[in-house]
């Protein structure tokens, strides 16, 4: 079934324009993102890449423009933001952190049961942190929390999974092993957004790219999007945040065309 | 010896109410205050019990010293508060703590000039400090009452509660629950207050709310744990508290509470959860 319908969009932007009091982060995106795809977003800071997955979420509404999930529910994005709010001192053991991913199926009041209790033990054998299951999460070094993340999206089994920075500050090999995981899912035909820095990695290991800096420079396959031109363009990107910007023209001009 | 510990409770009717009364808010609002201490709002329990004055006293006013008046003012007072609270930090750029702040003080102050215009001085004793060794029957039906609501609506929000502290963002991503839960919390801290308030006062309220829950964190490593912990010293600091005040002949209130925090003192020092005693003595690390 996945298969017939891999080349319909999972998420489509018509004319989207996100950003925050009025000040656009990131405007004027149109195009599909397709089913199955694994498409790593690119883009210096501020480009936009973290506002975009927010939006996709719904954590942001549009300043203009929409954004059609295509009758994706809440239920089926599961998304790992860059500034997370997870408190670790938090007295919790890695193994109810990680049972959080099933909430889909268990929901507010049902048991793990058996059956759980196994999915969880093996997403953490995925991870490689079977044997910390009963450690409070505080105990835990960056990488190996990071791991615990990545088990719970695991769990829960969305379709579309969205990843914002997701390798800051790990190791190499626990970047192999993750990265191992996102080609697992993306061959299980799920859609998967990831935020990134690395380019050499993103070339390595994702065949689709969204280039931005704050409008998109270039969209498509990695090979043609990631060229030195293009990538020279969007370096270029001013951050500045202008307190006194001026009402975005392209409006204007679309306006102007209508009537 | 054993005299001394149950001859005043089989002896007095009134101590034997004192002890159930306590016991009940034992029970429930420790649990409670876990969860305050566990979202870092400690001191918005604190700031709570101030914004239940001005209703209690308002109901006191109207309606004399009549328990049922007093408990629904201070529950409205307080709901308005925390919902006002709540709605400011959410709508605007301010922090809750901050919203907070500024609406319990006015609270506060609101209540203390209510209670000083028209009632004496001995009034407002009562109401900041309590008469825990004059509760009636009506007084410990009520404490009843919102224990048994508080512990089953705790039963009910326990898992989306527990990621509401631990991970608001992904409760919000996988539930709509999150809004609902966060405010049905804030009704349960009043309500909580609001019987600790009959027995306690306003002021002793949050005592036995987040002393016990505050000194659990060096004894347990999960919420669950916490939360025995927490009931069980609130039940030891009550009796002790009752039978202090019994024989050493003062208030009854900042007995319990004053249990409670030698609890916390002692927690702090010994307990086997990072306790500072231990961080004293020099032990050698293992293998892995």
């Amino acid at each position: 079934m996945r298969a017939a319908k891999a080349s319909a969009p999972a998420i489509s932007f018509h004319d989207l324009t996100l950003g925050y009091d009025r000040h656009p982060a990131v405007h004027h995106i149109t195009g599909d993102i397709a089913r199955g795809d694994l498409l790593a977003i690119v883009g210096p800071n501020g480009a936009g890449k973290s506002t975009l997955l927010k939006a996709i979420v719904g954590e942001l509404k549009p300043l203009s423009g929409s954004l059609d999930l295509h009758g994706l529910t809440k239920r089926d994005i599961a998304y790992l933001p860059q500034v997370i709010e997870i408190d670790r001192s938090f007295p919790i053991s890695v193994f109810d952190c990680v049972a959080m991913g099933l909430w889909r199926k268990i929901g507010a009041w049902r048991g793990l049961g058996r059956r759980g209790r196994e999915e969880v033990v093996q997403a953490l054998e995925t991870v490689g942190l079977a044997a910390l299951a009963n450690r409070p999460v505080g105990s835990l070094s960056g990488g190996q929390f990071q791991r615990v993340l990545f088990a719970r999206l695991l769990l829960q089994d969305a379709s579309v999974i969205l990843l914002d920075e997701p390798f800051r500050a790990i190791d190499t090999k626990t970047v192999e092993e993750l990265v191992t995981l996102i080609e697992r899912w993306h061959g299980e035909g799920r859609t998967v957004l990831a935020a990134l820095h690395d380019i050499d990695q993103v070339r390595a290991h994702f065949p689709k790219v969204l280039l931005l800096a704050r409008e998109v420079v270039a969209w498509g396959d990695t090979k043609k999007v990631l060229t030195p031109a293009s990538l020279a363009k969007s370096r270029q990107l001013t951050e500045a945040f202008d307190a006194h910007a001026h009402i975005c023209e392209r409006d204007e001009e679309a306006e102007r065309e209508i009537a | 010896m054993i005299d001394a510990l149950f001859q005043p409770f089989i002896e007095f009717a009134f101590m034997r109410r004192a002890l159930v009364g306590c016991l009940i808010i034992s029970m429930t609002a420790p649990p409670i205050g876990v969860f305050l201490v566990l979202r870092r709002m400690s001191l918005m329990g604190d700031a709570m019990g101030h914004a239940i004055l001005p209703g209690a006293a308002i109901g006191y006013l109207l309606a004399g010293l009549s328990l049922f008046a007093m408990s629904l003012g201070g529950f409205a007072a307080g709901l308005a508060v925390a919902l006002a609270a709540g709605l400011v930090a959410r709508s605007t750029v301010l922090r809750e703590d901050a919203s907070l702040a500024g609406f319990y003080l006015v609270s506060l102050a609101l209540g203390v000039m209510l209670i000083s215009v028209r009632g004496s001085n001995v009034d407002l004793l009562h109401m900041l400090f309590g008469t825990v060794l004059a509760l009636d029957d009506a007084a410990l039906i009520l404490i009843a009452a919102i224990a048994t609501v508080s512990l089953t609506a705790l039963a009910v929000i326990y898992r989306p509660l527990v990621l509401e502290c631990f991970d608001p963002q992904f409760l919000r991503s996988v539930s709509p629950l999150s809004s609902t839960t966060h405010l049905l919390f804030l009704v349960l801290v009043v309500l909580n207050l609001v019987a600790g308030f009959q027995a306690l006062g306003t002021l002793m309220a949050v005592g036995i709310m987040l002393l016990p829950a505050v000194a659990a964190r060096f004894w347990a490593e999960d919420v669950a744990g916490m939360i025995g912990v927490a009931v069980g010293a609130a039940f030891v600091a009550s009796f002790t508290g009752l039978l202090l005040s019994y024989h050493a002949d003062v208030p009854t209130g900042p007995a319990v509470i004053l249990c409670c925090g030698a609890f916390y003192f002692l927690s702090m020092l010994v307990g086997v959860k990072g306790g500072v005693i231990w961080g004293l003595m020099p032990r050698k690390h293992l293998e892995a």
